[in-house]
């Protein structure tokens, strides 16, 4: 290894932390080999030089998030984070089976509530959920899915072993990073791409857009999806105009959009258009003045009554938060015995629910040692890491959560596994988490094989989120076997195909000319 | 005009455009190249520069030398450099012609050749570059040049260039048939945004093929670039015909148009090859008609004298 990863192992053993690319020994795993391969050859310069190529290719193309109203770089850092085929598989399958278990909870909950009837999860859990919508109890929306766009946040665990740390099904964001860091990467470290398999991630558009049409309200041959945005000051900006562009569809706002008769329209110059299929990204408090905010000018008046009466499909349905809401969390395990009739693939984390007795006394009491999240933030807000917390801020959070139990649920500290990252002028290890992406055509739940890694870039911070100096890296997934994507044909297809002729026999001006002088 | 200019400005319209369409050709496909393993790589590298119009001079032919003979060969008039240096050449001959910004473009273009490192990452730099330049040429050709004769055979050269260049495109299909073929097709032509939204869910090679070949709206379509030619020469060759053309170069460049516009097939794909040869032959026989037509008038014609 060259002096790159000087220190490396050291810095390593101290955060006690699993580390993706070496083993204790410093000895790069198996599926890193290639990677490893490929820095041990490049010089501090190389490195630095394309770690402010691949930064510059990201300003350039406007791959940025919003940071306090101002459009910021996503920082990509150039050692990828790779997950082996066998791993993969189980958190594929975990992702999926999670993914099922959310969407029959909210069927359930937004119908007979037969979860509660059967005592698995206490009514008033679900109806206190911030995010539990009554407007749009009582009905199937247009389609029959709810959860369409997942993003199922995994991290490892000081063992080594995978946890999901949370849901996200109402508006998971994070995707465009990933189709952006691929390419990126393919131009930026292309060493440590050739020899081995690496599964595409430029796929996820087309079947994004396949389930999204798939799932339209019936009866509609052709139907037209739009992604619904809040507008160019959201901090996910960026992510609507690439999903809309890559699936070559409208990406409207709130005014472009009228409902007439349980339907919705789009004003385009050759009159207003029917929409079939809204992918929404705002939140649902946006979404539908009539029914939510009333002052809100992001949505459309009459959208929630349109998708009631099954004139539009949105996506991801109106009151999913419900589902992941982190004191649900909590159950989701119970959740996929009861509905699936099958074991969790993947754990979750340890949870105390603070509005039981005993569990609240034993948090207070080690409020200095937990983390202790709000139930329905988001991007990292509000949540207090108690090592790092002051005095103050502790007993502030305990005030809050006495007044608020129902608000708050507490987890160990949990050492992130980490990744190398360049900093300064060396790597040091750096703690991640993972998001894969899940799309759900009503059939069948794909994940995405890639994901998006996010990294804390502040050497032995938690948190990843990028509002909160977070960076992010490609993630490999690599395939066992020869297996090529979809839209492959085999090579020899080609070679062999006969030689068809359709154009007239050639008669240009110097045949013509040779017959002539004959 | 003098043929000498009029020849001159066809040609770099020509070079310019054969470096804008190697570049992108070079900048798609050495993503995919780097991914595969060695042999595959070489014999791939291989069949790009057939596709390319150029042929491998040993056996040893890999990456490396792909890089070269596609970008910085500057002896060979298939690399971004030979032709970049050719178009600068052509502008040095016709520059009390050519706008001063024109040739400064060119000019400046023709020194910043050398200033790329030339391993893969560089060469993904070198390409993006080549196509900012090869664009600010066109952008200056375009605004700062009067749109008379001279532009017309600048234009013309274009077009027909880029006919041809995007039948290469279309025909590296076959040399990188693993992978999602059809979108670095569109990649290479810039196409992708555009397609998807003129196609809604249809994705796929043929409907790719068909963008790329058929479509009326888009610029660089091979139906697309000879419809321009085609105007160009007949705003070269006004003289109103009651009854078929004299003008081989038309009737080359029609015929192609036409038989692809007209043509009607259920399985495009299986064709592609041949459209794309016939393509390539017509381009090359329209180019050599206009040669004969306005550019070597001074052995026939020694006697007559400039003819416009």
């Amino acid at each position: 290894m060259s002096d790159l990863f000087q220190d490396y192992s050291v810095a390593a053993e101290r955060t006690g932390a699993y580390d993706e690319m070496f083993t204790p020994g410093q000895e790069p795993r198996k599926s890193y080999g290639q990677v490893a391969g490929a820095l041990r050859e490049l010089s501090l310069a190389d490195v630095t030089a394309r770690a402010d190529s691949m930064a510059r290719t990201f300003l350039d193309r406007g791959v940025t998030f919003d940071f306090a109203g101002e459009e910021r770089p996503f920082p990509l850092d150039i050692v990828p984070r790779v997950i082996p085929a066998d791993e993969w598989t189980v958190l594929e399958q975990g992702v999926a089976q999670r993914v099922r278990a959310l969407e029959a909870f909210l069927n359930d909950v937004y119908d007979k509530m037969a979860v509660v009837t059967d005592g698995v999860i206490p009514r008033q859990l679900v109806t206190t959920s911030a995010h539990f919508h009554r407007q749009v109890h009582g009905f199937e929306p247009a389609g029959g899915v709810r959860v369409h766009i997942s993003g199922i946040d995994v991290v490892r665990d000081a063992a080594g072993t995978f946890r999901v740390l949370e849901d996200n099904v109402r508006v998971p964001s994070g995707v465009s990073y990933v189709l952006e860091n691929r390419r990126a990467m393919a131009k930026g470290l292309p060493e440590a791409f050739g020899q081995q398999l690496i599964r595409p991630v430029e796929e996820y558009p087309r079947r994004l857009l396949s389930a999204l049409r798939k799932t339209a309200p019936s009866g509609v041959d052709d139907p037209t999806v739009v992604v619904l945005t809040p507008g160019v000051f959201n901090s996910a900006y960026f992510e609507h105009t690439l999903l809309a562009g890559l699936m070559g569809v409208e990406l409207v706002e709130g005014r472009d959009l009228i409902c007439r008769g349980n339907r919705v329209y789009m004003r385009t110059t050759a009159g207003e258009q029917r929409v079939d299929v809204i992918y929404k990204r705002i939140d649902d408090e946006f979404l539908d003045p009539l029914q939510f905010r009333a002052d809100s000018m992001l949505g459309c008046p009459g959208l929630v009554n349109a998708a009631r009466a099954g004139g539009v499909t949105i996506a991801n349905a109106v009151g999913n938060g419900v589902a992941d809401d982190k004191l649900v969390y909590s159950y989701v395990p119970d959740l996929i015995r009861y509905y699936l009739s099958e074991e969790p693939v993947i754990a979750n984390v340890d949870t105390f629910r603070l509005e039981e007795k005993e569990a609240r006394e034993e948090v207070l009491d080690r409020l200095d040692e937990l983390v202790v999240k709000p139930v329905d933030g988001s991007g990292g807000k509000g949540l207090v890491i108690g090592p790092d917390a002051s005095k103050d801020e502790l007993d502030a959070l305990r005030k809050r959560v006495i007044a608020d139990p129902r608000g708050w649920i507490a987890q160990p500290v949990l050492q992130l596994s980490t990744v190398p990252t360049l900093s300064g002028d060396k790597f040091g290890p750096r703690h991640v988490d993972l998001r894969p992406f899940a799309v759900n055509d009503g059939d069948d739940v794909w994940v995405l094989p890639g994901g998006l890694t996010r990294v804390a870039l502040k050497e032995g911070s938690l948190i990843v989120n990028s509002s909160q100096g977070g960076g992010s890296k490609d993630t490999w997934v690599l395939a066992d076997s020869p297996e090529v994507p979809v839209e492959t044909l085999p090579r020899q297809a080609i070679t062999v195909r006969e030689r068809v002729s359709v154009w007239p026999v050639e008669s240009n001006w110097r045949d013509s000319q040779k017959e002539q002088q004959q | 005009m003098l043929s000498r200019i009029a020849e001159s400005l066809f040609w770099i319209g020509r070079y310019v455009e054969r470096a804008d369409g190697t570049a992108r050709i070079l900048d798609v496909h050495l993503e995919r190249l780097n991914h595969l393993p060695m042999e595959e790589q070489r014999s791939v590298a291989q069949e790009l520069l057939a596709v390319m119009g150029a042929r491998a001079q040993s056996e040893d032919f890999g990456l490396p030398e792909l890089l070269n003979a596609l970008a910085y060969d500057k002896q060979s008039a298939t690399s971004i450099a030979g032709s970049l240096g050719a178009a600068r050449e052509n502008a040095r001959r016709a520059r009390e012609t050519v706008s001063s910004g024109l040739w400064e473009s060119l000019n400046t273009t023709y020194y910043g050749l050398n200033q790329h490192r030339k391993d893969v990452v560089g060469t993904y730099r070198f390409c993006n570059w080549v196509l900012e330049r090869t664009a600010m040429v066109s952008g200056l050709a375009d605004t700062t040049v009067s749109h008379d004769e001279s532009w017309q055979f600048l234009v013309l050269g274009r077009s027909l260039e880029r006919a041809d260049m995007t039948a290469r495109m279309l025909s590296t299909r076959d040399v990188l048939s693993a992978g999602m073929s059809w979108v670095n097709m569109l990649r290479c032509a810039g196409a992708y945004e555009s397609f998807l939204r003129t196609r809604r869910a249809a994705f796929g090679d043929q409907h790719a093929a068909e963008f790329l070949l058929l479509d009326r709206l888009f610029p660089r379509s091979i139906v697309y670039a000879l419809r321009d030619a085609d105007e160009c020469l007949a705003k070269l060759d006004p003289s109103a015909q009651r009854v078929g053309f004299i003008n081989d170069a038309r009737r080359i460049v029609g015929q192609a148009r036409t038989f692809l516009e007209f043509h009607r097939t259920d399985d495009l794909m299986s064709e592609l090859p041949e459209h794309m040869e016939r393509v390539q032959k017509a381009v090359s026989q329209a180019s050599d008609a206009i040669s004969r037509k306005y550019f070597n008038q001074a052995d026939e014609l020694a006697w007559v004298g400039e003819v416009s």
